[in-house]
């Protein structure tokens, strides 16, 4: 039996490492995150550009990319709020874990500078460019009983994916919502900011390992929704920008470079 | 506050510190989670009996009531956006289901690669999950309850000193046979526990009294 003294000394240093970490991870780590991007900022040269897919409304894609390739989606319409998902290559049971992702960087709001984790404690994505900064961590994408009769959803989308990739049901983690805002009141309840976001908001996710990806473009559930033709994204896959020391994300706190490491262990 | 009487319980265990627990809860029956001592986080998973690729689901479920936390009156959905199990009674008030479960690869990064060699939620779920031939891609965001992790409008994400009183309690009707899998969470790196794992209580009444 550990004495009673030495265990409540060993939680009184726990506390305190805990108060500390918590106190630079929403200080000085959360005002080292750099400038959200401008829009029609960052153009993809010609010779970088590997894939691109137009998705409409209501559809959904899936595609692999190669660790530091970056897929980029964009919103033609400013109404577009494609869902995402994504699993390792070579061992899909290692998937984006956005319970991880937010607990680890104390913050549920992803933005420019944040990573995404999977449930092994690896860098999946890193957040390299954005416009937009409001993404849904929470609350996901539409259900089966979202929508209506007639209308596509998310999950049915997410489904059919799965199974294009050899996947299943087993198989869908909770899904990272983009240019989605979602607010959380005191009293816990959503709220949707439709004015944070516009037509021509797009993000660049540079993969940090080999990943497939399954993308959904349906209206997000607290989205007061517009015709699903006038909602087509763009989705570019390309080579990504050499950031040389400034990359934007690999140094933002203690936990990432920790996560970083880990994944390059892992992913030469 | 519940009516039901301990005594008519068909079940009645205590789940020692750090340890997990699995068994089929009926439709109808009422699942009781007592936090005997205060301030312990138990990760809570649920999974249709007869499918098991039908499971909770947190964004479902957040997304049907349109709140981040789970209380008295919440609908556990499933995958499928079916009531897996509904909140009857509560004692504590808030509950979390966006924050996870702790793992030894979590808690690398999050505390230093020093926090890998403790035990976890995920390790629980690992071998619990096993009995009943599921595997780490089955495990999904989950419940906890008794942690209490805020999320403030610019977003900070935390978890908190819990508020659960010694003996409070969460009572869970079954709206379909479901499979629960409990941990009572290990973790002695942040607040949801107190820095110090405690027993918990479970009991099963065949409805509610």
């Amino acid at each position: 039996m550990v004495p009673v003294q030495t265990r409540n000394a060993a939680a009184e240093a726990n506390r305190r490492r805990y108060e500390e970490l918590r106190s630079i991870g929403q200080g000085a780590t959360f005002d080292a995150l750099p400038a959200a991007t401008e829009r029609g900022a960052a153009p993809i040269a010609a010779a970088s550009l590997i894939e691109e897919e137009e998705v409409p409304g209501g559809w959904y894609t899936t595609t692999r990319l190669r660790r530091r390739e970056v897929l980029r989606l964009l919103d033609l319409t400013g109404n577009a709020t494609p869902a995402l998902i994504a699993w390792r290559v070579g061992d899909p049971a290692e998937r984006m874990n956005l319970a991880d992702t937010v607990k680890v960087q104390w913050s549920a709001a992803l933005r420019r500078g944040r990573i995404v984790l999977s449930d092994m404690g690896r860098v999946m994505f890193s957040i390299v460019e954005d416009t937009c900064g409001a993404h849904d961590a929470l609350v996901g994408g539409s259900g089966c009983a979202s929508g209506g009769t007639g209308h596509r959803n998310t999950r049915a989308n997410f489904v059919a994916a799965a199974g294009k990739l050899g996947l299943d049901r087993r198989d869908i983690p909770a899904a990272l919502s983009l240019f989605s805002p979602v607010s959380v009141g005191p009293d816990g309840a959503f709220a949707w900011q439709q004015e944070r976001k516009a037509s021509g908001d797009f993000i660049d996710l540079r993969a940090e390992m080999d990943v497939l990806v399954a993308i959904s473009n349906c209206p997000h559930p607290l989205q007061a929704s517009g015709p699903e033709r006038s909602r087509s994204i763009l989705v570019l896959r390309h080579q990504g920008f050499d950031y040389g020391v400034s990359d934007p994300c690999n140094n933002v706190g203690a936990e990432v470079v920790r996560a970083f490491a880990r994944t390059n262990r892992l992913c030469k | 506050m519940s009516s039901c009487d301990p005594a008519a319980a068909i079940l009645d265990l205590v789940i020692p510190p750090e340890q997990p627990w699995s068994a089929v809860v009926k439709r109808g029956q009422v699942l009781r989670i007592v936090d005997s001592e205060g301030q312990q986080a138990v990760d809570a998973l649920f999974y249709r009996a007869d499918d098991l690729a039908e499971r909770y689901s947190a964004q479902d479920t957040l997304r049907e009531q349109r709140n981040a936390y789970i209380g008295i009156g919440t609908r556990l959905l499933s995958s499928e956006g079916r009531p897996m199990m509904t909140v009857i009674a509560d004692t504590c008030g808030r509950h979390d289901t966006s924050a996870g479960c702790c793992s030894c690869e979590s808690n690398a990064v999050r505390f230093g690669e020093h926090a890998r060699y403790l035990h976890s939620c995920r390790e629980n779920f690992l071998l619990e999950l096993a009995k009943h031939g599921l595997s780490k891609r089955d495990i999904v965001a989950n419940v906890n309850f008794f942690m209490n992790v805020p999320i403030d409008p610019s977003g900070h994400f935390t978890v908190v000193d819990g508020i659960s009183e010694p003996g409070g309690y969460v009572d869970l009707r079954a709206e379909m046979d479901v499979i629960c899998v409990l941990s009572n969470c290990p973790q002695i790196n942040n607040p949801c526990n107190g820095f110090n794992p405690t027993p918990i209580r479970v009991l099963v009444w065949d409805q509610r009294g």
